[in-house]
């Protein structure tokens, strides 16, 4: 069901779709234009050159910016508009290019955050510890448990965030976004720092995080790991969709290869 | 919880709770202040330590809880511990107001409006506004607080009631600490677009933990409109603000520990050294950039687990 190519006509119900993006800063534009769709259960990746507007069209998405034209459609719902925490509770989640965890905190209290917005207790029911509240807090620790041991990080959980190794602070922030229980999942660089045995577990990750039916969108420069676990990639150059389709039709696409040879080395 | 030293903390609170029978009135009067500075840098430390907003006017809520029992007290006569939670409401929904509109700024900056929301409090009582604060020289003739029948006069008593609510605050604070909304503040501080990135909606903790910190802070000026019997604008000072910011810093942002054992320290110390007070400015000045160059994360600093006990069960994994 995951097989797709770009031209066929019986394609899945999209989850997400985006219908002509634009966003400006100032006089640079940074995303022009960009329309395409991630099907429900597939794992979409967004590749480009360095400044071509990948991780713009990551926070037009979430919400971190507002984009200037275009229209964000996310579950048949309109997401333009919605502050980022609201967009989360719809169903999506994301990880940063720079690791953004709470470095102080421990691995499960960074977990724990993702299931944040699904509890109820507030200061009152804290303060005076009510059965309810107390129950929540249980579930929320086994749920975050539970993610962390999906990415292998179940030793860790009492370990401040700042004291895991790269690999596994970027596992740590996937495992706090899956706490948040998403359809979908964006990634923007996930093996961004990793070395090859770490990006090797990072692809059996994808995998199984894909199986739990979760369906992922994700920026990546090593070309590896694009063209092994994407099944339909879109292209980006200074802010403009260049090319968009299967690996293979990407890598044959006469732009796509102009825009990458000079640029950086081809895999 | 390794750090957790149950004997220290027995030796602390018995320490407080016999302080009575061995210290003079003055000792007493000592302890109390720091008491009630305890209170206050606790409050203040949900929005500066746990939060992480700079919050450099706390002595206006302060003022506002204490000009609130003050008023309630001397012109309907409600008995001045009833007004307490009045006190802490009212502190609070001002502090939701002047915080609504200022609360998206970046910590240097909110530092800023927070002390001019300080100042502006604090010339408001000072110009007598509604005709109500008593102007320069402030309210007086508070009467006595009463607790079950009992009238609290004596440094001694109010020594009970003052450090039986920095008890009761500590309490609940830990407890609030080890939950989701505790949790959310944390995340706040550490780092703001990944909190709002993972569904925490920033903008409502931010105003949240203003309200119940200042409601807090509010509180804490019954307290001391109750000991005083007088409440004047001069108590509630920018420098207010500033020692209560120096505890919290001191201590340790976030760790109630650390923010007992410095209010002892800025409050209890310079009382020690009476015959230096000319040198006090010199020596805090001192201290404090020792501490920032030595230290910066104060004497002691908050440990980064904060669960509650159902949570801690896990821990055997």
């Amino acid at each position: 069901m995951n097989s797709f190519s770009a031209n066929d006509g019986d394609r899945e119900l999209p989850l997400l779709a985006l219908q002509g993006l634009t966003k400006t800063f100032g006089g640079l534009t940074a995303v022009k234009d960009v329309s395409f769709t991630v099907e429900k259960g597939a794992i979409v990746g967004l590749i480009g050159p360095n400044g071509a507007g990948k991780t713009t069209v990551f926070n037009l998405i979430t919400g971190n910016y507002q984009s200037d034209r275009g229209q964000i459609i996310f579950a048949d719902q309109l997401l333009n508009g919605l502050r980022t925490h609201r967009i989360i509770m719809r169903g999506l989640a994301r990880t940063f290019q720079n690791i953004r965890l709470f470095h102080q905190l421990t691995a499960l209290e960074n977990v724990l955050a993702g299931c944040h917005y699904r509890m109820r207790g507030g200061i009152i029911a804290s303060m005076l510890r009510f059965p309810t509240q107390q129950h929540e807090e249980q579930a929320a620790a086994d749920c975050a448990w539970r993610e962390l041991e999906f990415v292998g990080l179940g030793q860790y959980g009492w370990i401040a965030a700042k004291n895991l190794s790269y690999g596994d602070q970027r596992r740590l922030e996937i495992a706090r976004a899956l706490a948040t229980q998403p359809r979908l999942l964006i990634l923007d660089e996930p093996a961004g720092g990793m070395n090859e045995q770490e990006t090797k577990a990072l692809i059996g990750l994808i995998g199984q995080i894909q199986e739990r039916g979760i369906t992922i969108l994700l920026i990546e420069h090593d070309m590896r790991l694009v063209m092994q676990v994407c099944e339909k990639l879109v292209v980006l150059e200074y802010g403009s969709k260049i090319a968009e389709g299967s690996p293979d039709q990407v890598r044959c696409d006469s732009k796509v290869i102009e825009a990458y040879l000079g640029a950086e080395d081809e895999a | 919880m390794k750090r957790f030293k149950p004997f220290t903390i027995a030796l602390f609170v018995a320490s407080l709770v016999f302080a009575p029978l061995f210290l003079n009135t003055y000792q007493v009067d000592v302890l109390n202040s720091i008491g009630l500075y305890t209170l206050l840098a606790l409050s203040l430390n949900l929005i500066l330590g746990e939060a992480g907003l700079f919050n450099m006017g706390h002595a206006a809520f302060y003022a506002i809880g204490a000009y609130t029992s003050a008023i309630l007290n001397t012109r309907y006569q409600i008995p001045i511990l009833w007004t307490l939670p009045l006190s802490g409401l009212i502190a609070g929904l001002f502090a939701l107001v002047v915080a609504r509109p200022v609360v998206h700024l970046r910590g240097d900056y909110l530092l800023i409006v927070t002390i001019g929301v300080g100042e502006i409090v604090r010339i408001a009582l000072v110009n007598d506004v509604f005709g109500l604060t008593g102007g320069a020289n402030g309210i007086f003739s508070i009467s006595r607080p009463k607790l079950l029948g009992f009238t609290i006069r004596q440094p001694q008593e109010f020594h009970y009631l003052i450090w039986g609510f920095v008890a009761l605050t500590i309490f609940l604070f830990i407890r609030l600490k080890q939950s989701r909304f505790g949790r959310a503040l944390n995340y706040l501080r550490e780092d703001e677009v990944a909190a709002e990135g993972i569904g925490i909606d920033t903008n409502y903790y931010k105003l949240a933990v203003f309200g119940l910190g200042a409601a807090w802070a509010g509180m804490a000026g019954t307290l001391f409109a109750a000991k005083m019997t007088i409440v004047s604008p001069e108590s509630f000072s920018f420098w207010e603000s500033v020692m209560l910011f120096m505890i919290v810093i001191l201590g340790g942002a976030g760790s109630i520990t650390g923010i007992v054992v410095a209010a002892f320290l800025v409050i209890g110390l310079p009382e020690l050294f009476r015959e230096f007070a000319g040198a006090r400015m010199l020596v805090f000045g001192l201290v404090m950039m020792v501490m920032m160059v030595v230290r910066p994360q104060g004497l002691l600093p908050a440990r980064s687990q904060q669960l509650s006990p159902t949570l801690l069960k896990e821990s055997n994994r």
